[in-house]
């Protein structure tokens, strides 16, 4: 019997266990998947449930039912993976042994590793929304908000989901909008990054519509600290943005026991080879979704196309073979810009986000990089085909690896 | 690639001017680069260099801020004093490595 375990049951962790239980006989292999609770988040859900689109009930259910008969599912804190002796130590505990690991323990936001940014002010005037408490206590603050200065702030790339804060932005424009109160708030973008995004051509596009709405950019800031007192973000070269109310994206690291395991890098994320997910260190560890230090977005997407490549070589490299298919970095993000509109970019690790049409090519019915209504549907329909398609493993109207069809370049 | 002429030594670039053979930099060059930036390298410039290219070379990718203060020893602060307002992006061009992936 060969024993396979899975840390993490998110995204990554659940739709691998749930194809490898189909593809590996139950009497050859065991399939163990160990998380620290048995709660599954919605996770793109987060972005949309400070403006009460969602409620906290919407975006939860229980890990359990994602996970496949024959799939043991241990509820428990990971102490540390001894990758020389081929063992999880669970804080409970409890040791269990494996043939093959697979780390999909994703990433977190860590608003401790930036000095006063989880002290005095944390969740009164200062908060977070990728958690379900942050996203919450913001609804909370935003439905009594009078107005002020409004600051979106991303601290460190990278980050999970990395055009949410973006999103979040274009939203909180339409949200000040619907209820009669833009002229009396301010909205500044605080990003360490030259421009609104990443890559030029989106950069070019999504940063002309923050100047269309009024927002101001405040570019290449790197955070030094947060003074809770005076209200206040510095940065490394002295600068200064003062807020009302700040809407932070901390620090995002991966989790503390791939550090303690030594498995990790500055980040706590897993180096392995960008298209097999094969650690570099150890030859039967492999680390996929946001946990591992691929130059991909940390994304659903990204976690769902990768563990397609992913199962295919598993099996190939169980069998002796060598892997044969290699994954390209493909993402595929939905981007919320209010009022009910909404934008998709489709890109890769060599390919930038371009304007187009998509997945049909010339037809759609989503348009690449440019606001459409059925690009806001497609991201509200997104919840669904997650918890019944997705995660159960069944088939996305969608293809694995990025295409240039439809696509046009542009300068 | 376009290639074009500093110092008297022809080097391969991308379309930044950032340096894209490993092996065609050296600390003249980086001299010149530097300056071209409005930069005058101290010992504490060179220490960074160093540590950009010792780790490049190992890890085959150019060490982001975070990297060079949790490996390299030297406080992200101190980088935005040596290389002001882009230390990420000014690092990579003096010590002639590729321009740090911009995160996605």
């Amino acid at each position: 019997m060969r024993r396979l375990v899975v840390l993490g049951a998110g995204t990554a962790g659940t739709m691998a266990a749930t194809k490898l239980r189909r593809r590996l006989p139950a009497r050859d292999w065991s399939i163990t998947v160990v998380d620290q609770d048995d709660v599954h988040l919605y996770q793109p859900g987060l972005l949309l449930l400070p403006f009460g689109v969602y409620t906290p009930d919407d975006l939860v259910k229980a890990r359990r039912r994602f996970l496949p008969s024959g799939v043991d599912l241990v509820v428990d804190e990971i102490e540390r993976v001894d990758a020389d002796a081929n063992e999880v130590h669970l804080a409970g505990g409890r040791t269990l042994g494996y043939d093959y690991l697979v780390v999909a323990t994703g990433t977190s936001p860590r608003p401790d590793q930036t000095p006063g940014m989880a002290e005095g002010e944390w969740r009164r005037s200062v908060f977070d929304f990728y958690t379900l408490d942050g996203a919450t206590a913001l609804r909370d603050a935003l439905a009594s908000w009078l107005g002020g200065r409004l600051v979106v702030h991303v601290t460190e790339m990278p980050i999970k989901c990395p055009v949410a804060p973006l999103e979040f932005t274009f939203l909180a424009d339409a949200f000040f909008e619907e209820r009669g109160m833009r002229d009396k708030v301010e909205i500044t973008y605080v990003t360490p990054l030259e421009g609104a995004f990443t890559k030029p051509v989106a950069s070019k596009h999504l940063g002309s519509m923050l100047t269309e709405r009024h927002i101001a950019l405040e570019a290449d800031f790197v955070v030094d600290r947060i003074d809770p007192s005076t209200k206040t973000l510095m940065s490394m070269d002295d600068r200064e943005v003062p807020f009302d109310l700040l809407v932070t994206v901390p620090l995002n690291m991966g989790a503390d026991f791939v550090a303690r395991s030594g498995l990790g890098d500055e980040l706590n994320y897993v180096p392995v080879d960008r298209a097999t997910f094969l650690s570099k260190a150890h030859d039967n560890v492999f680390a996929i979704g946001d946990a591992s230090d691929i130059p991909a977005s940390k994304a659903g997407s990204v976690a769902h196309f990768s563990v397609e490549i992913f199962v295919e070589n598993f099996l190939e490299y169980i069998a002796g073979k060598p892997m044969a298919h290699a994954f390209d970095g493909h993402a595929n993000c939905f981007i919320e810009s209010g009022h009910g509109r909404g934008l998709l970019i489709d890109f890769n690790y060599d390919t930038e986000p371009l304007p187009g049409k998509y997945p049909i090519p010339g037809v759609g019915p989503f348009t690449l990089l440019d606001e459409s209504r059925a690009n806001h549907l497609g991201k509200l329909g997104f919840r669904w085909a997650y918890w019944h398609l997705l995660l159960k493993g069944r088939p996305m109207p969608v293809p694995t690896l990025m295409s240039m069809a439809g696509k046009h370049a542009e300068t | 690639m376009p290639v074009t002429t500093l110092d008297g030594h022809s080097v391969h670039v991308d379309t930044e001017g950032f340096l894209t053979e490993y092996g065609e930099w050296d600390e003249d060059l980086a001299k010149t680069l530097a300056a071209a930036i409005g930069i005058e390298l101290t010992d504490a410039h060179w220490k960074v260099i160093h540590f950009l290219r010792e780790d490049y070379r190992e890890k085959g990718e150019t060490p982001t801020t975070r990297r060079v203060q949790a490996v390299g020893g030297v406080p992200v602060k101190e980088q935005f004093a040596l290389f002001p307002k882009k230390p990420g992006k000014k690092m990579a061009y003096v010590a002639g490595l590729p321009k740090p992936r911009g995160c996605v």
